[in-house]
């Protein structure tokens, strides 16, 4: 007897959009590229727990490789982010590079790069789309998570982009339990710059898995955000990224599917392609840019995204009288809190996700990330939200003889 | 500030804007401005046929007979060129 491999599902011929995108594209939309992994802050909820420089980093060459393989792809633009982007020392090369060879570049920083002559830089390139993170609209919300200093410097920075005459450039959020009250004055804050808001969910992925118990908004919030999204959705961006509160009613705007290696993916500092950006595990890696046919053959002949790219036909969700409004919701949200890909998302609006976190086997606990680039020591001005002292007491901080063992 | 988008008559000729890029895909195409950075879809290959052969026709119109789009699907495609002149995807030609 030969075994017979279920056949793939075939894609349909017309019908909408989002049926389509379920079985995938030929090249990414929009790729997230993350440079680096060097972060000079240490953010508690680090989607890719960034700190430290992996000494695999690809280098300046191997970049610009992958940047004409993009233009050879036809994919028009990249959201860079790291760790911190801007402390590649080619940073600003690569940026001219990429946008020479028709790939636009959108990239996130925390702002400590973006003095006055960088502002000015970038406010005279076209094809750019730079995004300060912010994930307080006052320096004590934001600071507890993303380290004392971290407001100031990014708002030194949308100054400087303001007073160059930068256009269009963006606040980033990440929506958590502390922030969601604050989206109101966010607006307020991004007006004041001239800037546009974006606002995206905050996924167990990563740092992010360390505190998502403490950090993500509760039911009543989501709530709360669904309908300061449906009054105020049109000025405000989203990354289509909180599909899953389409299952409240009416549907958000954007595309309300999962686009894990389908339409979106993640090339990381050493060059690993992961199916989303919030998915570094190894469950989710599909393959290398080093590799023999580069990073085209991983999107197009990797057998993990060939498994993504259908529609899910079995699991609890698909018998739910939403399945056609969230179509289940975030793969990682699922992943990394311990639950089924097929089953609801954790923060599921009808209450399937609560259940099944309750019904969860916690003698298990949940998948970790075989990576890890977090700073090991004290870092300045270190976020609180965890209730660690800024910097430890080292033995010779008051007396040469301090907390050693003397006897 | 960019001028705004002209009204989209079939019978007048148009193009495929300079600054526009096609991406072939499964269904149809994904289409790129490089001028006001907007990214849309053709939702069929016929419909990828027409866009880029508009500029070989002396109106729109004559591009839907030339590609062979059935007489009943005209309305759906003239409404689907007129999207792409909103977005400035398409753009009127000078001469016929």
């Amino acid at each position: 007897m030969t075994a017979v491999l279920p056949a793939r599902p075939q894609r349909p011929e017309g019908g909408r959009l989002i049926d389509q995108f379920e079985y995938g594209l030929d090249a990414p939309i929009c790729l997230t590229w993350e440079l680096t992994y060097a972060c000079n802050l240490a953010c508690v909820h680090c989607l890719s727990s960034s700190g430290r420089r992996d000494p695999r980093e690809l280098t300046t060459a191997e970049a610009e490789g992958v940047i004409d393989e993009l233009q050879r792809m036809q994919v028009f633009y990249v959201n860079v982010g790291g760790g911190e982007p801007t402390v590649r020392p080619d940073f600003w090369h690569l940026l001219d590079y990429a946008i020479g060879h028709d790939v636009g570049v959108k990239f996130s920083t925390n702002g400590i790069k973006l003095d006055r002559t960088r502002a000015q830089q970038l406010a005279r390139t076209d094809y750019v789309d730079v995004q300060i993170s912010l994930d307080g609209a006052t320096a004590e919300v934001n600071d507890r998570v993303r380290g004392t200093g971290s407001f100031a410097t990014a708002t030194r920075a949308l100054e400087n982009l303001a007073e160059a005459g930068m256009e269009d450039f963006k606040v980033s959020v990440v929506v958590t339990r502390e922030n969601v009250s604050q989206l109101d004055d966010f607006k307020a804050l991004t007006d004041r710059y001239g800037a546009q808001l974006r606002i995206t969910r905050f996924r167990p992925s990563g740092r992010g898995a360390d505190v998502w118990d403490q950090l993500h908004p509760t039911q009543a919030q989501q709530r709360e955000l669904y309908a300061w999204l449906l009054a105020n959705g049109d000025d405000v961006l989203t990354g289509d990224s909180f599909f899953h509160l389409s299952a409240l009613g009416e549907s958000l705007p954007g595309l309300n599917l999962c686009g894990a290696g389908r339409v979106v993916c993640l090339i990381d500092p050493v060059g690993d392609v992961y199916a989303c950006p919030f998915a570094i595990h190894e469950n989710f890696l599909a393959g290398n840019v080093r590799d023999g046919g580069g990073f085209q053959r991983v999107w197009q002949s990797s057998e993990l995204f060939a498994d993504l790219r259908s529609p899910q036909t079995g699991g609890a969700c698909t018998k739910c009288a939403h399945f056609d409004a969230c179509r289940g919701g975030c793969m990682a949200a699922k992943f990394f809190t311990g639950l089924p890909l097929d089953g609801p998302d954790p923060e599921c609006v009808q209450g399937y996700g609560e259940t099944a976190l309750a019904a969860r086997d916690l003698g298990l606990g949940t998948p970790k990330s075989h990576v890890d680039h977090s700073h090991t020591g004290p870092v300045r001005g270190q976020p609180t939200l965890l209730g660690m002292p800024a910097i430890p007491v080292k033995a010779c901080d008051e007396s040469p003889l301090a907390g050693l063992p003397l006897r | 500030m960019t001028a705004p988008a002209p009204v989209f008559d079939p019978a007048l000729p148009w193009q495929k804007a300079s600054s526009v890029a096609l991406r072939p895909e499964p269904f149809g195409a994904l289409v790129y401005s490089f001028a006001n950075r907007k990214l849309s879809f053709l939702k069929s290959k016929l419909l990828v046929a027409v866009v880029t052969s508009l500029a070989d026709h002396p109106s729109a119109e004559a591009a839907l007979v030339a590609c062979g789009v059935p007489e009943a699907q005209h309305g759906a495609y003239v409404k689907a060129l007129a999207d792409l002149a909103r977005s400035q995807m398409i753009t009127p030609r000078e001469s016929a």
